[in-house]
């Protein structure tokens, strides 16, 4: 499938692509071979690139092919264009494991075995403590119907409290400041507006490796002249080109945007009229500012005063500015506010709902956008409705056909459900789609939760290291072998189409939920054959909410290449871009600016932790590298993690560096590079312990959000003399590590340098 | 100027080696890349730039020149192909030729293997697999003229300096505009050979 473009909104270099879909059948050598060409979107990011699956003779995923789908016009980054190859990869599940005990191997068992373990142990630990004693962890790379399942089941099946999924660790800090602002829960503009901005800030975002695919429209943006401001602890590979590179220290966001608003306030840049019609709270907000002039700033921020005034100038005299941000400035223990105070600098300088002006999150999980909107959070039901407001309850518990008093109330995040689980308020989790062991801050405490339960399920396609800890793992599917749908980082809702069948053994997670609810006794209500199924229920189950999705259909998904909800009818195209008739989805209809007051970040700076350790991701891997670590040509590039360090420390590169905090200590090789922050450094995280940085950040969350803060921890770097090696995947009893991605874990350092910061020494 | 070719832009280079991947995936040489990724001032800078066959024009291909083997064919269109199966012996003169360092010989098959311009696909119009995924646009297939309409005052160069050997190139370099005339420097100019000063 083929989709129109708009010539006027293609990013560079892709006008004249055509894609191999497109060819006729005689001419392409896809054709000639007899396979064929599925087209779907890449598993990973919340960009959600389209690609096609290639296909062969006998039914199998062997390939991918660029796919002119117009988020990424054929663009992939090496994530996508590698994903494909765990489709068949030797390291996957194909058999139940289980163990009654840590201390027992795992065993292959039947289906049958494994789901009767654990639905009696369900019953066991709820007769015994109550249904809150039962939890369970969804994941925000699963289709949006499965993570209506998941809700669902744990509300009615598993009749507990305690639900929550791993976007808790993704992009909440943003959502919750969105619905705060606006009313919704979502990013203002598509990515195609970015090429129409003449100013395009990038806060706490590295582009370049986080979402590689959008970089193509920044740069779009700067063709036409667009100004690039960027602000981010480290000189990124977009950092590198940009107009003004502001390299704050970790946590100051908040004290930062304050000033540049304070600096666009007094040099009267501020749009009053859009102000007077369509924002409450201003004079607050103003007064609050006054006090963060931009020597404070300066002083708190780590900058030159300058800078916070260039920012706000430039920003505030563009015609159309857009502001996107992600985790850098969401992963704090002012998250929500950190983002508040981006979304007060739009609204002062009118740049809300226009084409090329206005806000936006990037998701980092490939449905960290949709996961969240059907009632995988802890204190949300479909369609973004609040589980603690007595009319939602009431309309969802008509649809799912229960008695109001029979709906649980809200649960906790996912951190304090491990913390629940240390202090055995949780005693029983089954895990679907995540792997807490590595994405979590302070593994220590992780670890401790998950030993403390007293039962442990897993749902996946790998053996993660949670899974590794579990009692019983059930192996799923991967996002080829079934079909459903996903909502990137615009909102855009895409639909992945199924390319093969499963592998023997092997099932999806909606017949391993359903299955287990029917056990528990409520199969009436998951009576779901397929992902189609339970699509047509959430479609009517997000009727008349914000979160809209009624009027979307596989059909209509398949015909247009995606749709942006809200979309309340079937004749209705999406809504790609927010706020164009000027109002809000407040009742009121205006955005609630909200008073901000910096605070310092939670784990205090003292003489033996004066450095500040930042977090983040490398270009080659996603998220807890469950899946990128097992594909060769990933390992290949990126096989272990380093710590990034500032010539003025003395260490050469390849160095061994012990990073300690106050949670731990690990040893990573240095990579010397002057662009970092002389009082910062900088480890990638997708790896275990013992080369984890997760070992080391603190477990400090944001009051509102209940996101870690992962961005900042207080630290010191001191010389070792042995780098720890990176342990291999773990596999299942009788499958041998793939010889493929052994490649150089004990090296020192990467072969080639992870995004050019360099192995060469200066000196 | 030229006909449709890989015009490279450092400047939009994030490093993200998609390109690396993509050529893996291209069915010529599937499961190996024929692009290297440079970084070009490591440990102060984190730009980079992606070499692929520069598909040399004059001289005329170094690596097909000194293929003992006439392994090597070039296309009318100018394309440098990979070394014939049926003819490469192996001897990796080829790689030594090359002012690039482009062509990689595979030991155990005894061939030499390079980036062929992704002939099956061009031919069906589509853009080499490098240039098709490039995030950033930093590899752009297509004529001058398109990429100038795309970029507004951008300009190129295609030829390199090796020491006093100047190469003109099928494949172009964005350059900045004050610098179109001269050649790109190729490498660094050749002061010593075996401790001996030859400058
Ligand atoms: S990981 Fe993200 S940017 Fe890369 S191909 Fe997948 S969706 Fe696109
Ligand atoms: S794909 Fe493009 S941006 Fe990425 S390394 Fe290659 S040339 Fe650079």
């Amino acid at each position: 499938m083929t989709i129109p473009l708009d010539p006027s909104l293609a990013p560079p270099g892709t006008r004249n692509f055509r894609d191999a879909g497109g060819i006729p059948a005689d001419k392409w050598h896809a054709d000639q071979n007899g396979e064929t060409l599925v087209p779907t979107h890449c598993c990973f990011c919340g960009v959600q690139c389209g690609m096609y699956l290639r296909v062969d003779k006998g039914g199998k995923v062997f390939g991918v092919e660029p796919r002119n789908h117009d988020i990424n016009r054929m663009r992939l980054c090496p994530k996508g264009i590698n994903a494909y190859q765990q489709v068949n990869h030797p390291d996957r599940l194909t058999a139940p494991l289980m163990r009654r005990s840590r201390d027992e191997e795992f065993r292959e068992v039947s289906w049958d075995e494994a789901l009767d373990f654990t639905v009696s142990e369900i019953k066991r630990i709820q007769s015994a403590y109550g249904n809150d004693a039962f939890g369970l962890l969804g994941g925000a790379s699963l289709f949006s119907e499965k993570t209506y399942l998941v809700g669902k089941f744990a509300r009615i099946a598993l009749k507990s409290k305690h639900v929550d999924y791993n976007g808790r660790l993704c992009m909440v800090s943003a959502a919750g400041a969105n619905k705060l602002a606006f009313g919704i829960d979502r990013a203002g503009n598509p990515f195609s507006d970015i090429l129409l901005t003449d100013c395009l800030l990038i806060a706490g975002s590295n582009v370049g490796e986080c979402f590689p695919v959008m970089t193509q429209y920044l740069w779009g943006a700067r063709d036409r002249g667009a100004s690039l401001i960027v602000i981010d602890p480290r000189e990124t590979a977009i950092a590198r080109t940009a107009d003004i590179h502001v390299a704050l220290k970790p946590g100051t966001d908040a004290a930062f945007f304050n000033a540049v608003l304070h600096v666009i306030v007094k040099e009267n840049l501020t749009d009053e009229d859009f102000l007077a019609a369509h924002c409450t709270g201003w004079d607050e907000v103003k007064a609050k500012v006054a006090e963060y002039t931009p020597e404070r700033a300066a002083e708190i921020c780590g900058i030159p005063a300058s800078q916070v005034v260039q920012v706000a100038r430039t920003f505030a005299a563009a015609d159309k500015a857009m502001a996107w941000h992600a985790r850098g400035i969401e992963h704090h223990s002012q998250g929500v506010e950190n983002c508040l105070t981006v979304i007060n600098l739009c609204a002062a300088t009118g740049n809300i709902g226009k084409p090329g002006a206005g806000y936006g999150t990037i998701t980092g999980q490939g449905n960290g956008q949709g996961g969240r909107e059907h009632g995988q959070k802890s204190d949300l039901l479909p369609g973004g409705r609040s589980i603690l407001n007595e009319e939602h309850r009431r309309q969802i518990c008509e649809i799912w056909g229960i008695e109001e008093s029979e709906l649980p109330t809200a649960g906790t995040s996912m951190m304090e459900m491990i913390w629940q689980m240390q202090r055995r308020e949780i005693r029983g989790l089954i895990g679907i789609c995540n792997n807490p062991f590595v994405s979590l801050p302070n593994y220590a405490v992780v670890k401790d939760g998950y030993d403390t339960a007293e039962f442990h399920a897993q749902f996946d396609f790998f053996l993660s290291e949670t899974a590794a800890n579990a009692h019983v793992v059930f192996p799923v599917t991967t996002w080829a072998e079934d079909e459903g749908v996903m909502a990137n980082a615009e909102a855009r809702v895409v639909k992945h189409n199924k390319a093969q069948e499963p592998p023997a053994g092997v099932r999806t997670d909606t017949w391993v939920i359903c299955e287990l609810a029917r056990r528990l006794g409520a199969g009436d209500k998951f009576a779901f054959p397929d992902s189609r199924s339970v699509f047509e229920e959430l479609r009517v189950a997000s009727a008349g909410t914000v979160n809209d999705y009624y009027g979307i259909t596989y059909e209509r998904l398949e015909e247009t290449g995606g749709i942006a909800w809200p979309c309340p009818s079937t004749d209705h195209p999406g809504t790609p871009r927010l706020f164009e008739d000027g109002r809000t989805y407040h009742p009121d209809g205006t955005i609630h600016m909200q008073v901000v007051d910096w605070h310092a970040p939670m784990d205090p700076y003292d003489d033996d932790h004066p450095m500040s350790l930042t977090t983040g991701r490398t270009v080659a891997h996603f998220l807890s590298g469950n899946q990128t670590r097992r594909l060769g040509g990933l390992v290949e590039q990126t096989p272990r993690p380093w710590v990034e360090v500032h010539p003025s420390h003395g260490f050469k590169s390849g160095d061994p560096v012990r990073v300690v905090t106050r949670r731990g200590s690990e040893v990573f090789p240095a990579l010397v590079t002057e662009a970092i922050r002389p009082d910062t450094v900088f480890i990638p995280y997708h790896w275990p312990v013992p080369t984890a940085a997760n070992a080391l950040t603190i477990d400090a969350l944001d009051p509102r959000s209940k996101i870690p803060e992962y961005k900042v921890c207080a630290c010191r770097i001191e010389a070792a003399d042995r780098i720890d090696e990176v342990p291999a995947p773990p596999t299942a009893p009788g499958h041998q590590a793939y010889p493929e991605t052994q490649v150089s874990r004990t090296d020192p350092l990467p072969p080639t340098s992870p995004q050019g910061r360099g192995t060469a020494d200066r000196s | 100027m030229m006909g449709k070719t890989i015009f490279i832009d450092p400047g939009r280079c994030i490093g993200c080696q998609a390109c690396v991947s993509a050529c893996r995936e291209c069915d010529s040489h599937r499961g190996k890349s024929m692009i290297h990724l440079d970084y070009t001032d490591p440990g102060q800078s984190v730009a980079s730039l992606p070499t692929v066959c520069m598909h040399c024009e004059d001289p005329v291909a170094p690596c097909a020149e000194v293929c003992p083997a006439d392994a090597i064919l070039i296309t009318a269109d100018g394309v440098v192909q990979q070394a014939d199966t049926t003819r490469c012996i192996g001897c990796s003169n080829c790689v030594n030729a090359c002012p690039f360092g482009v062509p990689k010989i595979d030991l155990q098959a005894k061939l030499q293997m390079k980036c062929n311009l992704c002939y099956d696909r061009t031919a069906y119009g589509l853009a080499p697999m490098c240039a098709t995924v490039c995030p950033t646009g930093a590899l752009f297939y297509g004529t001058l003229e398109e990429l100038q309409a795309e970029r507004p005052g951008v300009q190129v160069a295609d030829s390199f300096a090796f020491g006093d050997v100047v190469v003109k190139t099928g494949v172009a370099m964005v350059v900045p505009a004050d610098k179109v005339q001269w050649p790109v420097p190729g490498g660094l100019p050749v002061v010593e050979v075996n401790g001996v000063d030859v400058r």
